[in-house]
């Protein structure tokens, strides 16, 4: 019994830990690359989850986690990147270590928060959810610390990684599977078919810091 | 669940579907004032249909009154939206691809809307009300301006925000449940929650609640969440503003107020009033005063929406049947008021060429019509009588002034002070030296004078009927 919850918990941590390091990645290729294994390891995650828990629906989403995100989706970003010309950028708003300092108040902030607030609940997968919750609050600053579309979209696809892994940790949470479905398809269409060709095709560049000249009153 | 419940949400994807193949904006104009018509006659029905509860769908007093509003405003906004996308395709702002994708897209955001206010299920009103969300997003870039895209992006990205924390509070949400429920769909579902609210896991419920409160306020355009909202309503199609500001913030607070109401009933977790009450005032007198900043007619108005979501939150955030009637019928009146405004908003900019106030002056020279229109509207939701959106502001400060004074003098004053920007602005929009372009506008003003109507109806009075079905509603909000 104890090996089950050493094993979630040992890959919710690789989840955490490759949450830091898109943080601290400041190659666009470096960040795609860690996102990718990010989501390898979320799908071995849930599909541990749904040998563990006995629910074999869940393989869906773990099949989708490693297909999808694993595999296509940062493949296809890859060819963006290369074909717009931007794999040698470098960026980054705020400093690494400054980024890294706040990532790590993030994560004791949602450590502190889930397992005082679940001190008294039965629910034995509490440790999973504030990893998940962690990995999600990162997500969120890899979102703020970038400036690039491409990047602004990996933090996004970062914070449904945690979503889906406080999901299936929740023990027999219904309609996971569908929620997981819908999301990925919903990023897939947005991704390619909306954002990255628009802001290509209006400025020259995948840098959301061009907008930013035209946003606001018409000054 | 019976067939009428169904028939609200299966009419508008259904329309979607079939909009999305069928070429010529004409025809798909009208297509879409159709669907949405047979969706009103849909919800009036669901009034006859008694309360009734499964495990995906509900159906009882408080969101019958949501349902009613957005299938009305829906189909006035899509009546408006046929005469606007006409000459938005006459302007060559649009192509007649983008139309064709419009269309289907407003349909399916109505029946994403329905499905939310219809969940029984906390997932599955995330998932309407997300879907919803992000069909605006595309729609908000939809002229694919540097602005629109801009805006859509800002949008999209405070929005995933708002959807990755409130998923995250659906899931605590659904382990505070599973102790009392244990595992599976009983321990998503509203109202065997709602039931079972003392035995529910209460710091867990504490948890949850903060989450949908940031993940949904965000969607409310409470301050300090409020960034993408200017933004979104300035740079999308008009109609889509008029829906977003009429629709799309009500359904995110009714989100709110359904976890309102779960954690009220749950006897040792935190009291959500204080943290409403909190918000309700920071937006509106942020909102006030940012009123008299703005350059842009329809950030004006986004600003005044701010302001107004502010004080119905604020409202529901005093709670009891007094506050919760008053909270109601606000949203109702700012619902109708602010959609006639940006129905006749739409006109202006077309006329005018520009959605700059400085540019726009002398209205009431060149098109009276619309001055007449635009002064009416703006006098209604500034909060003049004979409107009906007095009569709710002031039951919402009476209320507040019986039971905490300071609250009601704080509101008050920031009502005056959004009441005299939004009159300055008005003066030099309709008076002065007429500015150029002026083009005449070919608009059907029905929609505008008919929500415009039903305000003043109400400011005059309240038929019983509707009082009565409001009060249920506010009792029920607890």
């Amino acid at each position: 019994m104890t090996h089950t919850y050493d094993i979630s918990h040992f890959l919710a941590g690789l989840m955490l830990v490759s949450s830091f390091a898109l943080i601290y990645q400041d190659r666009i290729l470096a960040v795609l690359q860690t996102f990718a294994i990010q989501a390898i390891v979320l799908s071995v995650a849930v599909a541990w989850e749904a040998w563990v828990q006995d629910r074999p629906h869940l393989f869906i989403t773990a099949g989708l986690a490693l297909g999808l995100k694993g595999l296509v989706i940062p493949y296809a970003l890859r060819r963006m990147i290369f074909r717009l010309g931007v794999h040698r950028d470098v960026e980054q708003v705020v400093g690494v270590g400054f980024a890294m300092l706040c990532g790590l108040g993030l994560t004791a902030l949602s450590l502190i928060l889930v397992l005082k607030s679940t001190a008294s609940a039965p629910s034995i997968a509490r440790e999973g959810l504030a990893i998940a919750l962690a990995v999600i609050l990162l997500g969120i600053l890899v979102m703020i610390t970038r400036r690039n579309a491409v990047t602004q979209i990996i933090g996004f696809m970062s914070i449904e990684n945690g979503l889906i892994l406080g999901a299936t940790g929740a023990r027999g949470m219904p309609l996971v599977v569908e929620i997981s479905v819908a999301f990925s398809v919903l990023i897939a269409l947005f991704v390619f078919a909306v954002f990255v060709f628009r802001i290509r095709e209006r400025f020259d560049t995948v840098d959301v810091e061009a907008l930013d000249e035209v946003r606001g009153d018409r000054r | 669940m019976n067939a009428e419940v169904y028939a609200v949400i299966a009419i508008p994807f259904a329309a979607a579907a079939i909009l999305a193949m069928l070429p010529g904006y004409r025809l798909t104009a009208a297509l879409n004032v159709l669907a949405s018509f047979l969706t009103l006659l849909a919800g009036l029905n669901l009034l006859r249909t008694p309360a009734a509860a499964d495990l995906y769908l509900i159906i009882d007093h408080v969101n019958i009154v949501f349902i009613v509003l957005n299938t009305l405003v829906g189909f006035t906004a899509a009546w408006f939206s046929a005469s606007y996308i006409g000459h938005e395709i006459e302007t060559g702002r649009v192509s007649t691809l983008a139309v064709r994708f419009y269309h289907a897209m407003y349909q399916a955001m109505m029946g994403a809307m329905t499905v939310a206010l219809l969940a029984n299920n906390v997932g599955l009103m995330w998932v309407g009300l997300e879907l919803a969300t992000l069909i605006t997003v595309v729609m908000v870039g939809l002229y694919r301006t540097p602005e629109a895209i801009e805006a859509a992006w800002k949008y999209f990205i405070l929005g995933s925000v708002g959807i990755s924390l409130a998923f995250f509070g659906v899931i605590l949400t659904y382990l505070a449940g599973q102790a009392a429920l244990g595992e599976g769909m009983p321990a998503m579902s509203w109202t065997l929650l709602h039931a079972n609210a003392a035995r529910l896991d209460v710091p867990l419920l504490n948890l949850a609640f903060i989450f949908l409160l940031i993940g949904y306020g965000t969607k409310v355009g409470l301050a300090p969440l409020h960034a993408w909202l200017p933004d979104a309503h300035s740079e999308g199609p008009t109609p889509i503003s008029a829906v977003l500001s009429g629709l799309l913030l009500n359904v995110a607070l009714y989100a709110l107020l359904r976890f309102k109401m779960l954690i009220t009933a749950s006897p040792d977790a935190l009291r959500p009033g204080p943290i409403l009450i909190t918000m309700g005032l920071v937006s509106l007198l942020f909102a006030a005063f940012m009123l008299y900043q703005r350059r842009d007619i329809k950030r004006l108005f986004a600003y005044s929406s701010i302001e107004h979501m502010g004080l119905i939150t604020f409202a529901f955030g005093m709670g009891g049947p007094l506050a919760n009637f008053a909270g109601l019928l606000h949203m109702t009146m700012h619902s109708l008021t602010k959609s006639a405004i940006f129905f006749a908003v739409g006109h202006i900019a077309q006329a005018k060429g520009t959605q700059r106030i400085a540019d726009i002056r002398g209205l009431s020279v060149t098109h009276p019509g619309l001055a007449v229109g635009l002064g009416l509207g703006v006098l209604a939701i500034a909060g003049l009588p004979p409107f009906g959106v007095f009569m709710s502001e002031f039951l919402i400060l009476t209320t507040t002034f019986a039971r905490q004074p300071w609250l009601a003098v704080i509101a008050a004053f920031a009502l005056v002070v959004a009441f005299a920007a939004l009159l300055l602005r008005l003066q030099g929009m309709l008076y002065g030296p007429a500015s150029e372009p002026s083009h005449a506008v070919k608009a059907s003003s029905l929609p505008f004078v008919l929500h415009l109507i039903l305000v003043l109806l109400a400011g005059l009075f309240l038929p019983s009927a509707l009082v009565a079905w409001f009060q249920r509603a506010a009792e029920f909000l607890g």
